[in-house]
């Protein structure tokens, strides 16, 4: 019986190229979190909870509701983001797959930037859908709805990427959760003033450009930046 | 007299205030197994794990082929497979879903190699389940498929017996017999002795502390 033999002089060119390993990664990510839904509903619960409770506690008077929309919807995404961060190297830290990612002589920045990408799809791209549904629940007027969308959907681009390094750098660490949002949120500020900014000039109709190219300019900077520097904690949580 | 594949020298390594590897020494080369031995907290872990490069030593050198591995750590890795205590498996996936997903990133592989590599644990029955519903042994051998499917010169095994029944511990030795005829190496850390034929084994045992 024949077994698969170990080729000692095992080729570099049998290796699957960087994009296939991306995609791999990608596609074992979706699939995991589609086999665990409630980690998947569980942010999107919590921003849909948050956005209608201020209508009730507040005043159902849209055209006061319409004045606050632009800082709830903000406020309620980055928590739900926050909330989601928790589980993004966890699992796979614990079973040990996140080491064998390590060893497998593949860049780990390219791993896990696969894996941000990954959880941005499955929970920041969610919230950017959600956050007009929202805004026209908070009055905010039709026109407005372009700008939240992209506002949201690059801010939360960079709320994932920063939140792999606290992730990354809080591997190690029980009950990480406090720990992770007490070194995310500060540097986190810039995306809700720029993003809270970009709804308010879009809800009163203003051209709202300059910030959205600044929340652009963040989602730049972290994309370059961010899975290297996840990639080095990895490493250090590693040993 | 050539060097060998892997050469270890003088290797330190502390954990906190323990020193934990004291100038530990040895080289394997082609077709030769070494078996780690010693009791718990010895230090056959923190071995394997400083030898793949996951832990940094505080002194001394490890080479690959002559050369020192932390020049070229992608390099030695795409050369190694290291198993550690637990099966590196996701328990939502299935046996083949974790084998696509773990070795797929390394190297691309047929259909018939995953179910050859199956076939060879003999895991090819329940290897469509859920990874959670399988028992601890099957997991075991499911990451020894995987091993496999890496195909790789050199095996970095952390109690590769583990949970294995008296014919899977047997299929283990069987395993590395015919890695190392093949001009593989291997380094196991063991309690209990592999069921390695005597030509190849090699043993290096691990003082306390």
């Amino acid at each position: 019986m024949q077994a698969a033999l170990p080729s000692v002089q095992l080729g570099r060119g049998s290796a699957p190229s960087a994009w296939g390993v991306a995609r791999l990664m990608l596609e074992r990510d979706l699939r995991l979190a589609f086999r665990k839904a409630s980690q998947l509903v569980q942010p999107l619960a919590f921003f849909a909870m948050v956005t209608t409770l201020f209508p009730l506690a507040i005043t159902p008077e849209l055209s006061r509701l319409r004045h606050i929309a632009s800082g709830v919807l903000w406020a309620a995404a980055l928590l739900a983001s926050l909330l989601a961060l928790e589980f993004l190297f966890r699992d796979d830290a614990q079973d040990g797959t996140l080491e064998q990612y390590a060893l497998s002589g593949r860049a780990l920045t390219g791993l896990l930037s696969a894996k941000t990408a990954a959880h941005w799809l499955l929970t920041g791209l969610p919230l950017a859908l959600m956050a007009p549904i929202a805004g026209v629940a908070l009055g905010v007027p039709g026109r407005a709805l372009p700008g939240i969308l992209a506002s949201v959907t690059l801010g939360t681009v960079t709320l994932s990427l920063l939140g792999a390094i606290g992730a990354a750098l809080t591997l190690g660490v029980r009950r990480a959760g406090a720990l992770l949002s007490l070194l995310t949120l500060p540097l986190a500020i810039p995306v809700l003033i720029f993003g809270a900014h970009a709804t308010q000039l879009a809800i009163r109709g203003e051209p709202y450009g300059a910030p959205l190219t600044l929340l652009a300019a963040l989602a730049v900077f972290g994309m370059t930046l961010a899975p290297l520097a996840a990639a080095a904690a990895v490493r250090i949580n590693l040993e | 007299m050539s060097e060998a594949m892997l050469q270890v020298e003088n290797l330190h390594l502390w954990r906190g205030e323990r020193h934990v590897l004291r100038g530990v020494g040895f080289s394997v080369n082609s077709g030769e197994c070494l078996q780690l031995s010693g009791p718990n907290g010895a230090g056959k872990t923190s071995l394997l794990r400083t030898v793949c490069g996951l832990s940094y030593p505080e002194g001394g050198q490890i080479r690959w082929r002559g050369e020192d591995v932390h020049r070229d750590l992608p390099g030695f890795h795409s050369q190694m497979a290291y198993l550690g205590h637990e099966p590196p498996l996701k328990m939502e996936l299935t046996g083949r879903e974790n084998l696509h997903y773990w070795v797929g990133v390394r190297r691309r592989f047929a259909r018939s190699e995953l179910e050859r590599a199956l076939e060879r644990v003999g895991g090819q029955r329940w290897s469509d389940r859920p990874v959670r519903t399988l028992s601890a042994g099957q997991k075991r051998r499911v990451a020894l498929a995987g091993l496999l499917l890496m195909a790789v010169p050199l095996w970095l095994l952390d109690e590769p017996t583990t949970n294995l029944d008296v014919e899977g511990q047997q299929l283990v030795g069987t395993l590395i017999d015919e890695h190392l005829a093949a001009g593989g190496l291997a380094m196991a850390a063991v309690h209990h002795p592999l069921a390695v034929s005597e030509r190849g084994l090699r043993r290096l045992e691990l003082g306390g502390g």
